[in-house]
């Protein structure tokens, strides 16, 4: 991973979304009608960047390469379940991508010094955990997406499709906290705010429910990983290698 | 004459990535409810940064959808052409199969620019009209001459625009070989042309508009739109548009100077 360093800073920077959106909200001062202060909110940005950076995924991209090209067929064989292999990537590259994160959040510091605050232990421990079950969460919904590589070839423009609802309802671009009623009643029965908003507001302090959020996401974690064990053992079923 | 060949040519190179395209019927689909639902995500972002204010920038909500129409169009235009050839530039490069390019006896940057097409870009383009069109009846915009010719120049400049960011970006890859997450970079960058320029801090607003043009691309076309265009700025478009376009030419040749086949 470490031979690949220019690609995962500019993996860091193409990120930096989020602090956009935070420009647009603190200078027209939209965020006073939704009572969170410049300084949250930009607290509440810059922990939706580390969470979407330490979250993100795209194990469709490469089962669908590897399955595309027949590489899936060596995989079956071993005795381990290949989504392991993407799932060790994944973690391997968030660690590389850690120091480049913190390079952003340093300029990011430069540029708001008032804004800095250091959680505490509690909290951050509790935050690294539910980023991680965030990054659970998506790992697993887009590996029951890759696993339609068995029936379709391009599982990828479904993952695109998943995109849409992930991009605008996590939170990523604007806090939940926003969003108007219509939607604030029902989008907590969703995963969505589970992956981004929940573990951010609890990261940079904004006011958050800790057990209910680890709780849905442990939920929709059980509950995709027996979707996940079942189109898994379908689809194996239903694979025949190239040429066969 | 010359003309003329690329034309047949081009008429070609549509047949051929229709056909292949066309394959994927289903994938046309899911890409048509893509583009849908993401219009739809942006307009339900830009109506939460409006639900309690009623100009951002000086930019009010009627007035912003029409940068939404506008960006559509663009991204489906990207989606189309931009997309699908430019990035094969770093397969060529990657698997060799670059030399079978520059040998065919046509000029090689038409042909990597242009040969393939993905149709389900085209619904995007549609949907970016229509919304355009229901922001006029909102607008109230009246549509006479001088206001299609500019409208015209000033998109025609902002694809012009766009297509050289994506050229520049792409043609790296003869030094760089791995370009991915640069274009990822581009098009996070990209996303910017959402929204109105006046809304960002004065800072950002001059990094988009002299390292980075996004702010031309989107914005200038809809003040031409709501009638509150300076010429200036349109004339300033042409000149950064033609400096795109000829550089991209120039940097193109440049490019492959420099450029070794796979395995010398």
């Amino acid at each position: 991973m470490l031979e690949y360093r220019v690609e995962i800073a500019l993996w860091a920077i193409s990120g930096i979304i989020p602090f956009f959106m935070l420009n647009i909200w603190t200078n027209n001062s939209l965020n006073e009608s939704i009572n969170i202060s410049n300084i949250m909110l930009s607290r509440y940005f810059l922990c939706a960047f580390f969470v979407r950076q330490f979250s993100v995924v795209w194990v469709v991209f490469s089962f669908e390469e590897d399955s595309l090209l027949g590489k899936v067929s060596p995989y079956l064989i071993q005795p381990l379940n290949p989504f392991f292999r993407y799932f060790t990537q994944h973690i391997a590259e968030q660690i590389t991508r850690f120091p480049f994160a913190l390079i952003i959040a340093f300029f990011f510091f430069i540029f708001n010094p008032e804004s800095i605050w250091i959680p505490n232990l509690g909290v951050l421990f509790l935050s690294i955990i539910s980023t991680f079950l965030s990054f659970l969460i998506q790992f697993l919904i887009q590996s029951i997406v890759a696993c339609l590589c068995f029936w379709t070839e391009k599982a990828s423009s479904i993952e695109r499709l998943l995109f849409i609802p992930t991009l605008f309802l996590s939170g990523l671009l604007a806090p939940v906290a926003s969003f108007p009623e219509y939607v604030k009643s029902w989008i907590y029965l969703t995963p969505f705010p589970y992956l981004i908003d929940f573990p951010a507001n609890l990261l940079s302090g904004n006011k958050t429910n800790v057990f209910v959020g680890i709780s849905m996401q442990i939920l929709w974690i059980l509950l995709f990983f027996q979707v996940f064990r079942k189109i898994w053992s379908e689809g194996t079923k239903k694979y025949t290698a190239m040429g066969s | 004459m010359n003309l003329r060949k690329y034309l047949k040519v081009y008429t070609k190179f549509l047949h051929t990535s229709l056909a292949s395209e066309l394959e994927y019927k289903t994938n046309i689909l899911i890409d048509l409810i893509t583009a849908i639902l993401s219009l739809i995500g942006s307009i339900f972002l830009l109506s939460i940064f409006y639900q309690n204010n009623k100009s951002i920038g000086g930019w009010e909500f009627e007035e912003a959808l029409i940068i939404q129409g506008i960006y559509t169009i663009l991204n489906g235009i990207t989606n189309t052409w931009f997309n699908p050839n430019l990035t094969e530039i770093v397969k060529h490069i990657r698997e060799g199969t670059l030399d079978f390019v520059l040998l065919k006896p046509i000029d090689s940057q038409f042909f990597i620019s242009l040969k393939k097409i993905n149709p389900s870009g085209f619904l995007e383009i549609i949907l970016g009209f229509c919304l355009l069109l229901i922001c006029m009846i909102i607008n109230q915009i009246n549509i006479n001459l001088s206001f299609l010719c500019l409208s015209l120049i000033t998109m025609i400049c902002s694809i012009f625009i766009l297509y050289g960011l994506w050229f520049f970006i792409c043609t790296t890859t003869i030094w760089f070989v791995k370009t991915w997450n640069a274009i990822e970079v581009l098009r996070s960058f990209l996303y910017i042309g959402r929204f109105p320029l006046d809304s960002f801090s004065f800072t950002l607003r001059i990094f988009f508009s002299v390292f980075i043009p996004i702010a031309f691309i989107t914005t200038i076309p809809s003040e031409v739109f709501l009638g509150v265009y300076q010429l200036w700025k349109i004339l300033l478009e042409v000149a950064v548009a033609t400096v795109f376009l000829m550089t991209s030419r120039k940097f193109w040749l440049f490019a492959l100077k420099s450029y070794s086949s796979a395995s010398s």
